[in-house]
């Protein structure tokens, strides 16, 4: 089989060689447990802490603010759970209608716990309005939890602004900035809590961490041995901690180089759907992750189209209802008002390391036939706005 | 996750397209919820007097499997005669497509559905007595679609609103 031109990276991203081979010894020979006194599990340690270093060094923390986990669904839960069990007098939390559902089902799990939610409408662009949220805020809002940037519209929220309104009300606010983190620079001084994702940075899946500021209070999730200074327990992942740390220091060594690139790889791709009539871009169009650009395709469904160029030997995704577990269009397209007629027509089309200029004209090429094939038998028209 | 006959179906969709002069239409699904099949049939007597489905066709709006049910539907409903075709359910469209995942289990039933609805419109037309069957079943979709109307009557108001445009 030949590789798929590969336009899927908000999904995940292949494994950097690098990457493989900062790992593979932890694998083999250096397989000790970071706990153990012997050698091995200093060796172990030292490998451990190396990661957490890299990590606190680009993100200008300090080590002890980073807490390893299995992964952003583990941090989003940490960051909302932990904050909200560990709040005396503070009860209420504020997010928005776009989160992914790592926090979104969260907060409305914390909801079902007695914990008041507050849910933010955004833009037909993605972006949370900072007034609405200085609105929200109340005297027993305790947290504050907006993406930095979108997973499925690349929108990019104003942290900074919002962090810092958060702070001189002492509300911590998290940011889920799994899409994020090692594409743009983040506002690190107006944020208490951030969650991060290997796996969306050329790194092993099942990994990632939590930023938690210096004196912000979490109750642990998992409880055990103590591990991560008693906010994480469970032995290390080493290997894949590993790994997190070197795909973090290939991503912030690249990162302005590689925004460039992709940002130019979006231009043209915008550029390029504008040319298929009946489509439209979905989130904003210029302040945008560099990686992600979704768009709407008028009188088909996303499913379909993913398979088509799938046959055609690019990988992509929808957010049809089609493609979901539950049936659902994606609550983020409905949150920025994606007309119900297109909204089951949507792609989305996400580049990373290793995208090149050719993929992306191949990309072009191969799109209006994928349309025009699965527009051939749809009873709908481009332009209708029947909806049966 | 599909069969390599969905993919078939999918990839070289049979009967697909608008007929000029179909002797009845069925319509069944809402854009909202992700589906819209719309299923054509010609009618004509042969030489005994029964009347046979000559030719289907399909335009349906959907997932790979709303495609491909809709081209086997279509293939297994050709040729048939009204009373043959009015049996043909979804489970059959699913079999013969080498089974479906579950959850998309009611792509097969809507393509169904649509070619009752088109076989229902052809005698209703006609001014023909309804096999009971056949009237339940229309009743059925009848119901269904009233369901996903007001399912999604609010929202799309609410767009009518933003837009300025209906359906």
């Amino acid at each position: 089989m030949t590789r798929p031109i590969y336009l899927d990276h908000s999904a995940t991203t292949r494994v950097a060689p690098e990457v493989v081979a900062a790992m593979e010894p932890y694998m083999g020979d250096r397989f000790g447990n970071p706990s153990s006194l012997h050698a091995l599990g200093r060796e172990a340690r030292a490998a451990v802490e190396h990661s957490r270093e890299t990590i606190a060094m680009h993100l200008g923390a300090n080590t002890k603010e980073i807490v390893f986990t299995a992964g952003a669904t583990e941090a989003n839960n940490l960051a909302l759970i932990g904050a909200a069990f560990a709040s005396e007098e503070r009860r209420h939390i504020i997010t928005t209608a776009i989160e992914h559902h790592a926090v979104l089902h969260t907060a409305q799990w914390l909801q079902s716990q007695g914990f008041p939610v507050t849910v933010l409408d955004v833009d037909a662009a993605g972006r949370v309005d900072v007034d609405a949220v200085r609105q929200a805020l109340r005297e027993d809002t305790l947290l504050v939890s907006i993406m930095a940037g979108n997973n499925e519209i690349g929108t990019l929220q104003p942290i900074q602004e919002i962090g810092t309104m958060c702070r001189e009300r002492g509300v911590l606010f998290h940011t889920d900035a799994v899409q994020a983190f090692g594409k743009v620079p983040l506002p690190m001084d107006s944020v208490d809590l951030l969650s991060v994702s290997a796996h969306k940075l050329h790194g092993p899946k099942g990994v990632g961490f939590l930023y938690v500021r210096r004196g912000v209070k979490l109750v642990p999730l998992l409880h055990g041995g103590g591990h991560e200074g008693g906010r994480r327990s469970g032995t290390e992942n080493v290997p894949s901690i590993v790994g997190l740390g070197a795909a973090t220091e290939i991503a912030f060594s690249e990162m302005e180089k590689l925004a460039t690139r992709l940002r130019g790889f979006r231009a043209r791709l915008i550029e390029g759907v504008a040319g298929i009539p009946g489509t439209r871009l979905n989130g904003h169009p210029t302040e945008s992750l560099p990686h992600i650009a979704n768009f709407s395709f008028e009188a088909i469904e996303g499913e379909g189209l993913v398979l088509k160029l799938d046959e055609l030997g690019v990988a992509v995704s929808t957010g049809s209802a089609c493609s979901s577990p539950d049936l659902e269009p994606s609550h983020v397209l409905r949150a920025i008002g994606v007309p119900m007629s297109t909204i089951h027509g949507s792609l989305r089309v996400s580049t990373g390391r290793g995208t090149t200029p050719e993929e992306i004209e191949a990309f072009l090429e191969h799109l209006p036939g994928a349309v025009e094939a699965l527009r051939a038998f749809s009873p709908f028209k481009v332009g209708d706005r029947r909806v049966h | 996750m599909y069969t390599d006959r969905v993919m078939d179906h999918f990839r070289n969709p049979r009967n697909m397209g608008k007929m000029d002069d179909p002797s009845a239409v069925g319509r069944v699904g809402r854009v909202a919820c992700g589906d819209v099949m719309w299923f054509y049939i010609k009618v004509e007597p042969d030489g005994d007097g029964r009347e046979i489905i000559t030719d289907v066709s399909w335009e349906t709006f959907g997932c790979t499997a709303a495609i491909a049910t809709s081209s086997m539907v279509s293939e297994i409903a050709k040729g048939k005669t009204l009373e043959e075709a009015v049996t043909i359910t979804n489970r059959d469209a699913a079999e013969q497509l080498g089974g479906l995942p579950p959850i998309k289990m009611h792509c097969s039933a809507l393509a169904a559905d649509a070619l009752n609805e088109a076989i229902y419109a052809y005698l209703t037309e006609r001014g023909r007595e309804i096999p009971e069957a056949l009237a339940k079943r229309h009743e059925r979709v009848a119901k269904e679609m009233a369901t996903l109307d007001k399912r999604y009557q609010n929202l799309l108001e609410a767009e009518g609103e933003q837009t300025g445009s209906s359906q």
